[in-house]
This record gives C-alpha cells, sequence and structure tokens, in this order.
C-alpha cells in the first residue's frame, strides 16, 4: 500500500515538473491533407541529432488554424498546418489572443475524380461534373419542356449519359469524402459552385430567380449519386477497384500510389497528372498551408530548421514530390522562403 | 369446456390432449435451436472474415525484402571531424557511400541510370550504416557486407503487387530500375526476411522503415500511469463504499454515479483531461502522463464494479470468524477480506487495461493523436499508442503501409488476447469457490 501512494505521489510529481520545464519539441497541429507531407519534412529534421522530431497531429485545418491562434506558451502548438487559406474571422481570433502569424504557402494538392481501369474512362467538362452532383439543378436542365426553367428542382440525372450522350452509359455513382473533409469542401467550392453554378447561364439565372448565392450548389446529392465514404480515402480507393461502375473524390497522392490500377477522369481536357497540375492547366486543385507562430521562433527550439527542410524537399525531386505533394512554381518557392527567413505578420489586408 | 368438465378429464384423455401438442411444442423448440445456430454462425462468419483478411494481410506484413550490399566504410567520408560523435556521423556522407556501393552491385552507371538505382535503396540505410558505426567503430576503414531494405515500392513491385506487365508510365518503378532489380536479384542479392524494421522500428513516413516500437512503449508507459492511478485508488473506493461507508443518500448517489460514469463515452473523458490537465495545469500536451490520468478516469468504474462484486462474494462466516477472535474492522478487512477477493479484483483491473489499450478517442483531445517518430524516454516526453499507430498507417497512401496496418492490429489482437487470457487464468487459478 505505502508503495502504491509513492507511486501516486511520483506521478503527481513528474506531473507539476514537466509542467513547469519547457517544451524541446516542435508542436505541429492541423489539416490531414499536409500532415502526410509535413511528417516527412519533420521526420527529416529529427535525423539530425541536434533536434528532436516534431510531433504532428492531426485533426483538420479548422483545428490547425484555431489551435495556433489560441495563445502564447508551450501548451499551445507551435505550427498549424491548412489545406484551406485562413478567414479573416479566423485571423480575428488569433489577434484577440495576440498572436501573430506568418503564413507559408507550401504546396498544391490536386483533387482527382478517378475509377478503375476496367471501367469506362470519364472525359466531362468541369461544369457538367458539377452538374452531375450538385444537389438541385434547374427545371430544365436536363432538356424538358414546358416546365419553369427558373425553378430549382432535385438533380434528376441518373446516369452519366443522360448529360450528354458522349458520356458513358453508366449510373452516375460516386465515392466521396464526407461534410467534415477539406477535401470535400474544396472539391464543391471548385466544381460545383465555381465550375457550375456560376458559369452556367441556366443556373446563374434560377439561381438570380430564388435570390440564392452560388454557394448554395456547394450541397452535394444526397439521393444515392454521391456516396460519403468516410474520411479515410484509402477506402475510396479499396471500393473503386472492386467495383469497376464507380467514381471516387480524392486526393492526388493516392491515384499517384495506385497508378496501375485507376484512372484519372479528364477535366475540361486537362488530365490530372504531376505535371499538369503543376502547371496550373488542371485547375482542381488548392494550395496547402502552415501557419507559424512568432512569439515561438528561436523559444522552441528547431523552428526555423524545420520551415529550412520544407525548402529543402519542396521540389520539383524533393521527397515531397515523391510523396504526391504539386510543388509551387520557382517564384512563389523563392517568395515564400524569404517569408520564412521576415516571417512578415499576416494581416487581414493579405487575406483579401 | 366448464372447470368442472375439466377437472373430471381423464388420465387418458389428458395424455391424448399433450400428444396432440407434442408434435409442435417440439417444433417451435427445434425452430428454436435452429435460430440460434444461425446466430452464432453468422457471428463466427464474421469473426472468420475478419480474421482471414487481417491475418493474410497481417502475416505478409512481417515480412520485408532486403538487400545485401558490399560497402567500403571510409573514415575520412563517413566520420568527418573524426570523434564518432553523433553529429560528425550525421554531417558524414553516408548516403554517398551506400549509393557507391549500391551502384557497384546492381552495374549502374551513367546520370539517370544512377538516378534510378538510387531509388531503390530505402531512405533508411544511412541510419542503419550510422547506427552500426556507432556500435562498432571498428568497422570503419574496412569493406562490410551490409543488409539494408528496399524502398517500399521496390517491395511492392517484388511481392508482385505493381506488376512488370503493367505499362511503364502506370507504375511507380521505371523499366530502367526494374533492370537493376533484376540485376540484384540475378546475383542472389535480395532476400525476403523477417521485418526487423516493424518490431525495432519507430513511426515512420518511409513505409518500408515504419515500425510499432515507439507506439509499444507509449502504450506501456499510459497503462502503467493508468494501472498506478485506478488500481488503488478503484480498491479503496471499494472497500471503503463495500465494508465502511454508511447506507444513506449520499453514499447511494455516489454508487449511482460510479454506475452511470461506466457508461459515458470515453470521449468526454479526453474533454475533461484537456480542460484539466493542459488547460488549467499547463501540462504539455501529448504525454503518456496525461493519457494514462485520463485512461486511468475511464477504467475506474469498471475497476470499483468488479471489485465490489468480489469483495460481496467473500462470504460473511470469513469476516463473522476475523471479528469473532478479536480482529478489529481494519484487520479483518486487509487481512482476510482483500487477499480472497484479490483474485476477482486482478480479472476486472485486467480487463479494464485490456479495454484502455484499445482506446483512441479519448487520445485525440490531449494530442496523442499524433505522428511521432522518438521512442517516448518517459511518461513526460510525447508518445502515441498502438491503435493510435494502426489508425495513423491506415490512412496513409503508401501501399506497403496497408501490409504494416494489418500486421500491428495482430500484434494489438495478441497483446489483448494475451491480457484476457491472464485474467482468466488468474480467476480459474487463484479464486475460491465457498
Amino acid at each position: 500500500m505505502r508503495l502504491t501512494f509513492a507511486l501516486v505521489g511520483a506521478v503527481a510529481l513528474a506531473g507539476v515538473t514537466t509542467a513547469a520545464s519547457a517544451r524541446d519539441y516542435i508542436s505541429i497541429a492541423g489539416s490531414s491533407t499536409v500532415l502526410p507531407f509535413a511528417t516527412i519534412v519533420a521526420e527529416q529534421l529529427g535525423n539530425n541529432p541536434s533536434f528532436k522530431t516534431p510531433v504532428v497531429e492531426s485533426g483538420g485545418s479548422s483545428v490547425g488554424k484555431k489551435g495556433v491562434c489560441e495563445g502564447i506558451g508551450t501548451e499551445f502548438i507551435d505550427i498549424g498546418n491548412a489545406s484551406s487559406r485562413m478567414k479573416t474571422g479566423e485571423l480575428e481570433y488569433c489577434d484577440a489572443n495576440g498572436v501573430d502569424l506568418t503564413e507559408i504557402k507550401v504546396g498544391y494538392d490536386g483533387i482527382v475524380v478517378a475509377n478503375s481501369k476496367e471501367g469506362v474512362p470519364l472525359v466531362i467538362s468541369k461544369a457538367d461534373l458539377g452538374m452531375a452532383l450538385t444537389a438541385m439543378v434547374p427545371a430544365c436542365a436536363d432538356g424538358s419542356t414546358g416546365v419553369d426553367c427558373t425553378e430549382m428542382v432535385p438533380n434528376p440525372f441518373k446516369k452519366w449519359s443522360d448529360i450528354n450522350a458522349a458520356y458513358p452509359d453508366v449510373e452516375i455513382r460516386v465515392y466521396g469524402p464526407p461534410t467534415t473533409s477539406g477535401t470535400r469542401a474544396s472539391y464543391a467550392e471548385m466544381v460545383n459552385e465555381k465550375g457550375y453554378c456560376k458559369k452556367d447561364d441556366m443556373a446563374k439565372a434560377a439561381l438570380k430567380a430564388a435570390g440564392a448565392k452560388a454557394k448554395v450548389c456547394r450541397a452535394m446529392r444526397t439521393d444515392g449519386a454521391y456516396v460519403e465514404a468516410g474520411e479515410q480515402d484509402n477506402l475510396i480507393v479499396q471500393k473503386l477497384q472492386e467495383d469497376p461502375s464507380a467514381y471516387g473524390i480524392f486526393g492526388f497522392s493516392y491515384l499517384d500510389q495506385n497508378s496501375d490500377t485507376l484512372q484519372g477522369a479528364v477535366i475540361d481536357g486537362t488530365n490530372p497528372t504531376f505535371d499538369e497540375i503543376a502547371e496550373g492547366s488542371y485547375s482542381v486543385s488548392r494550395a496547402l498551408y502552415f501557419y507559424v507562430k512568432h512569439a515561438h521562433v528561436g523559444v522552441v527550439p528547431g523552428i526555423s530548421e524545420y520551415m529550412n527542410e520544407w525548402v529543402k524537399h519542396w521540389g520539383e525531386d524533393g521527397a515531397l514530390s515523391d510523396a504526391g505533394m504539386i510543388p509551387m512554381p520557382e517564384e512563389e518557392r523563392a517568395a515564400f522562403k524569404a517569408a520564412m527567413k521576415d516571417l512578415p505578420k499576416l494581416t487581414a489586408d493579405m487575406l483579401n | 369446456m366448464s372447470n368442472a368438465e375439466k377437472q373430471m378429464m381423464s388420465p387418458a384423455l389428458a395424455a391424448e390432449r399433450v400428444a396432440a401438442g407434442l408434435a409442435a411444442r417440439r417444433g417451435r423448440e427445434r425452430r428454436f435451436r435452429i435460430y440460434g445456430r444461425i446466430a452464432i454462425g453468422i457471428a463466427l462468419a464474421f469473426l472468420v472474415t475478419l480474421f482471414v483478411s487481417i491475418f493474410s494481410k497481417g502475416i505478409p506484413g512481417f515480412f520485408q525484402h532486403y538487400v545485401t550490399i558490399e560497402v567500403t566504410l571510409d573514415r575520412a567520408k563517413l566520420d568527418p571531424a573524426g570523434d564518432l560523435s553523433v553529429q560528425s556521423l550525421y554531417d558524414g556522407d553516408a548516403r554517398g557511400v551506400i549509393r557507391k556501393a549500391l551502384f557497384e552491385a546492381a552495374e549502374a552507371s551513367g546520370r539517370s541510370g544512377r538516378k534510378a538505382a538510387g531509388k531503390i535503396i530505402s531512405k533508411g540505410a544511412e541510419q542503419r550504416l550510422r547506427s552500426a558505426i556507432l556500435d562498432d567503430p571498428d568497422i570503419l576503414d574496412t569493406t562490410q557486407s551490409m543488409t539494408f531494405a528496399v524502398d517500399d515500392d521496390v517491395d511492392s513491385f517484388l511481392r508482385g503487387y505493381i506488376k512488370r506487365e503493367t505499362p511503364e508510365k502506370d507504375r511507380r518503378i521505371n523499366d530502367k530500375m526494374i533492370g537493376y532489380i533484376d540485376t540484384l536479384n540475378e546475383k542472389g542479392l535480395i532476400s525476403f526476411r523477417f521485418s526487423d524494421y516493424l518490431i525495432f522500428g519507430s513511426a515512420s513516413r518511409n513505409a518500408e522503415m515504419a515500425g510499432i516500437y515507439g507506439a509499444l512503449v507509449g502504450s506501456i508507459l499510459t497503462l502503467a500511469v493508468c494501472l498506478v492511478l485506478a488500481f488503488p485508488l478503484g480498491v479503496a473506493t471499494a472497500v471503503y463504499l463495500e465494508e465502511f461507508a454508511p447506507k444513506n443518500r449520499v453514499t447511494e448517489l455516489i454508487e449511482i454515479n460510479i454506475n452511470n460514469l461506466a457508461a459515458v463515452p470515453s470521449v468526454v473523458f479526453g474533454i475533461l483531461g484537456l480542460a484539466i490537465f493542459i488547460g488549467i495545469f499547463g501540462m504539455p500536451r501529448s504525454i503518456p502522463l496525461i493519457g494514462g490520468v485520463v485512461l486511468a478516469l475511464m477504467t475506474l468504474p469498471t475497476i470499483i464494479i468488479s471489485s465490489r462484486a468480489a469483495i460481496r462474494a467473500v462470504p460473511p462466516s470469513i469476516r463473522d470468524a476475523a471479528l469473532g477472535v478479536g480482529a478489529s474492522r481494519m484487520q479483518t478487512m486487509l487481512h482476510h477480506v482483500v487477499p480472497l477477493a484479490m483474485p476477482g479484483m486482478l480479472t476486472g483491473t485486467i480487463i479494464g487495461m485490456a479495454q484502455a489499450l484499445g482506446e483512441t478517442a479519448p487520445l485525440l483531445m490531449i494530442g496523442m493523436v499524433a505522428f511521432i517518430v522518438d521512442v517516448p524516454g518517459s511518461v513526460t516526453d510525447p508518445g502515441t499508442v498502438l491503435p493510435v499507430q494502426i489508425f495513423m498507417w491506415a490512412d496513409f497512401a503508401e501501399r506497403m503501409f496497408i501490409l504494416k496496418t494489418s500486421a500491428a492490429i495482430m500484434v494489438l489482437l495478441a497483446f489483448l488476447i494475451l491480457m484476457n487470457a491472464a485474467a482468466i487464468i488468474i480467476r480459474k487459478k487463484l479464486e475460491r469457490r465457498w
């Protein structure tokens, strides 16, 4: 009994002493899309015997952006990862807590629509892809006559060929991430909203008549044409390999790793290949960021060295592109390399 | 039929009535048994599917491909400062030395040839070379035959997951690399053996180097903290509530709360840990100490409930006898009741620990769901646990992680089975029946 009391005391004491001591490793949290790349960089830094390997937590972009803004002190993270840019509202939270940040863009991630190589390849325009999966479309989008074209109705398309006879005569069934996912949010914004609702005249007229913003188009179909398949992209890949008639939406790195069994859909005439995403012709892609807290640079050891590791590996032939991250163009890389040194404070003006 | 008639029914008539209904009754029983067997059959089928899918992927996950090459360990290149320090070896050109040896073995030449051949070997080879030198500095300035893991894509190719027939642009291994792999294979330099990385390696983003060691140590540290806190507290609570506490409204309320606590979703305990230990005490995130405390809160109700049941199972005659010969209540408790109830208490504790071993949800909030490479040396170093490691691996795109995920699941299952078996053995061997 005396021993257990001693042990309980020791545990309590250990807790008190850690609270007082400083942290000697970098703490990072945020987007699960950035995580596979951030961990590669963290591991490289850890190989250097002068530094401990940074701890990289998952949790999503919002956790990264909110976590880094929560305050100054070793109990808060040093760097927040995000696959969507910080919004002015999120920056206000930072300002309220007296946290100054610098925004570093590290590269791009392509979002692909793909299916099994045994299935029919999809060659489609971005507008039609948006129309196929958005929840509501104008009543005469499917060519029906005698209806009010400005009225929005639930998406009537059953097969890809219903949209355009040139598309595969296959039922529309697309596996994709759930609403909590940043990939889903980016896809819905780029394809449904910007690709379709803001481009298509019929949709614009219908939205105007309803007094709705194009944002409403981000809602995906819930009638079984779009199937939420969970946060794990590997699961979607497996489903596609088993079911050649289905399509899936996921990050480029998963297509890259499975290029022998899966094929990416050609969107607006561009292929989801490394080169076409990198040069910007394949447009369904988004930037990846991290946000570094000024007050911790120089206090927690290794933050500037960690940033340097990004610079070492984010090029065309680096370890990150090998893992599926799309590198930034030369000038952008130079600009963000400079930002790592000067640490310009992120302000609301820069976000607009 | 009136009551009077019923009473007058002759035995023969009664037997006839019973016989008439017998077939239907037997039929009902037979059907009930069939339903039961179907239910068990379905459950077993699920179990078998689970095991087959895990084992078929998991067993290959315990093995991987290695390449053996003759490395000339030039000291001037590997240890530029000449003091054999970790820093000096890191600054040295281990990569160049290994690549040179590999190019000779694979007969690679030319810039593109070297680039292709360089991709065959794991990025972990340099670390392995450095630690070999640290272990035995005498190997410097000699030529050694050393074995390194191959890259995960090469491993997938050698396993046949990446097929030679696939067009070159669709596979992650180009024709040049295949040529070099064939050369190495013909020379007999590639071997398929037990993966030491899986057991002794820590988390890594290079699938071929990834292992469970760090997570396993994290799990052990977390469970140790959990046990040290939960077991004495749980047993003390159970003893007090069962033997000393007055039976009134307050103790009743406490009892109800303990039972309710057992049903609280585990993630809630994580939120509590976040608010108190990280929020108020300002302790760092991701450390096994907080993980252990949070899991202890989760395990406490299980231990208290099973300990109370064990104490209640000790017959009152034991207590009466002890009190009768003049023992105090405290002595009765500590010398007689608790030792007799101990097997039951231990069983409950082990089952509680096994539950805690498989938890990830409460650890999410306190930052233990993270990619952590360094093996924790104490409860205050950042660490993660086995189920978290499995969860993270399952999400990485590289194919070899699928194999490693299944292998890690098998290790976790083995630990769970071991703990549950220990609980059963303790119960069978030590528990007394009255």
